[in-house]
């Protein structure tokens, strides 16, 4: 069963502060929701299906539901990491198609940096079984990403300064950006000076750290019409886990390769026809491998294609995470994904900063990135597009 | 030793015959009675073959570098412990396991290095299974 252009995203919403002191993690959740919901010009009492993952407090759904006082027949609490907003979006597209639910909410809600969590993941560890075998040599998840990079250099040559202008193509889009949380633009100078933090990544290499939160409401095309917001169709949806296969671990290749070809192929559509591409961004690595895994440019040529403003909007190769990304505007709850869907829908709205719309977006693409890059990940892909 | 921090891991019944193993300078990994698979991380069946007839054998703690970064400084209990190096290695038998590269000066450690096994014990009885290269071992 295909899902192309049975489910509509009809409304999205990013919080638009960086800091928020004094909020539970529950509130601002409910904040994004009303958000979403006010977007898409529809209220609590519409909504039959519900999608959060680990950032969500306590039984995740189930307690959601009561806090948010929501009348729910369908839930999921698939916690992929940052992909899991993405992967949302698919299943809350699957149920919708097989009549299960109409309105469907998205939450994610977190507050990393008001709280003095810092850079990591907000993933569930406890007692599972690689624990004792991955967690006790140091490994930050900035040193995780830097061995992809330092594997993907040895194999292909990239460099330094090809990762670096990932940063700067985002920095030029943030500028743009009166919420984001780094305004200002860099030179790959800049990020080849700031500071090593697990080497070869910079600590311009490396995402933001920001409370803050989005949502997404997801409908049926029966629900859509009723809309007079312009409702974006979901083309195309791809998933795939990665993980180190028995010790066969590939550093330079993500779950994109799996996931990019499914969802191509559900909407009927191959990467030429992508006019822009929300990738996430925890790290510049992670556009870098993501990019060749989707098929943007051959395996090892990332490096190029990023160099000389490939990826810079509205003129760029392909004009990429507009709204600044996660190095630049927002990661909230250190996983940011549902804020790579947000920026895709403003493009495909004609609603992104003026300085940064590309000119007739017809197709755009979102990619999440979840967990440890190439070695224990989901990762997940998700073609939209302006109609059906 | 070397100077990183050791950890109270916990060990289970998949796990216990490698820690245990570990106490006596030896790498034990369990190898696939039916479809030959070394299999890493230690669990009770192959994720190869789904077989559950494995047997413990002794590894040769030889390898190489895979990749690594250096870490300038580490969170928690690591946070004065940088620059450390953190690698995965190919031990010969073929699985690419996480460790630290230890005993080396940080720049000097490059992918393809030869390494051997350290095993890392504190005066407490914890014990890591680490890594050095192998010229300086």
């Amino acid at each position: 069963m295909s899902v192309r252009g049975k489910a509509f995203i009809a409304g999205a919403y990013e919080h638009p502060l960086r800091t928020i002191p004094n909020k539970t993690v529950q509130q601002v959740h409910a904040e994004v929701a009303a958000g979403a919901l006010a977007d898409a010009g529809l209220s609590f009492s519409d909504v039959d299906a519900y999608f959060c993952a680990g950032d969500a407090p306590g039984f995740g759904a189930l307690s959601m539901a009561e806090y948010l006082g929501l009348q729910l027949t369908h839930i999921d609490n698939t916690e992929t990491g940052g992909s899991s907003y993405l992967l949302h979006v698919q299943h809350a597209a699957e149920a919708i198609a097989a009549g299960h639910c109409h309105v469907a909410l998205i939450t994610l809600a977190g507050l990393p940096r008001s709280s003095g969590a810092g850079i990591g993941g907000a993933g569930r560890f406890g007692s599972a079984p690689e624990v004792p075998f991955e967690n006790f040599f140091g490994l930050s998840i900035v040193a995780g990403y830097a061995m992809a990079a330092r594997r993907h250099m040895y194999e292909f040559g990239t460099t330094s300064a090809q990762l670096a202008e990932i940063k700067v193509a985002a920095a030029s889009h943030a500028q743009h950006n009166p919420n984001a949380f780094l305004q200002n633009t860099v030179t790959v100078e800049e990020v080849l000076q700031s500071k090593m933090v697990a080497d070869p990544l910079h600590m311009l290499d490396c995402c933001v750290v920001t409370d803050g939160g989005g949502a997404l409401v997801v409908v049926s095309p029966e629900v859509a019409r009723k809309l007079s917001r312009h409702s974006v169709p979901v083309l195309g949806t791809g998933f795939a886990v990665k993980h180190v296969n028995n010790g066969r671990i590939d550093l330079t290749h993500t779950g994109a390769v799996v996931s990019g070809p499914r969802a191509f192929t559900e909407a009927g559509l191959s990467p030429g026809d992508i006019r822009y591409a929300s990738i996430y961004d925890s790290f510049t690595i992670t556009v870098l491998t993501t990019l060749e895994d989707l098929g943007f440019c051959e395996k090892g040529k990332g490096g190029e294609f990023v160099s000389g403003g490939g990826l810079q909007a509205p003129f760029g190769k392909l004009p990429f995470n507009t709204d600044g990304g996660g190095l630049c505007n927002n990661h909230p709850s250190n996983r940011g994904g549902i804020t790579k869907v947000i920026e895709a829908v403003r493009q495909l709205r004609n609603e992104a900063h003026p300085a940064v719309q590309v000119p007739n977006c017809q197709f755009a693409l979102a990619h999440g990135t979840g967990g440890n890059l190439a070695t224990r990940m989901g990762s997940a892909t998700l073609i939209l597009g302006q109609e059906v | 030793m070397s100077f990183l921090p050791l950890a109270d891991v916990e060990m289970n019944n998949e796990t216990q015959p490698f820690w245990d193993a570990l106490h006596n300078n030896t790498l034990l990994l369990p190898r696939c009675t039916s479809c030959a698979s070394v299999v890493w991380y230690p669990r009770a069946h192959c994720p190869v073959c789904f077989s559950t007839e494995l047997e413990w054998e002794e590894m040769s703690g030889r390898g190489t570098i895979y990749s690594y970064s250096i870490v300038a400084k580490g969170n928690g209990r690591w946070k004065e412990s940088g620059p450390y190096v953190v690698a995965y290695i190919e031990l010969s038998e073929g699985p690419r396991i996480l460790t630290n590269i230890v005993n080396v000066t940080p720049s000097e450690v490059h992918i393809n290095m030869p390494v051997t096994a350290v095993f890392d014990t504190g005066d407490d009885g914890r014990v890591l299974l680490r890594f050095t290269s192998v010229s300086t071992s």
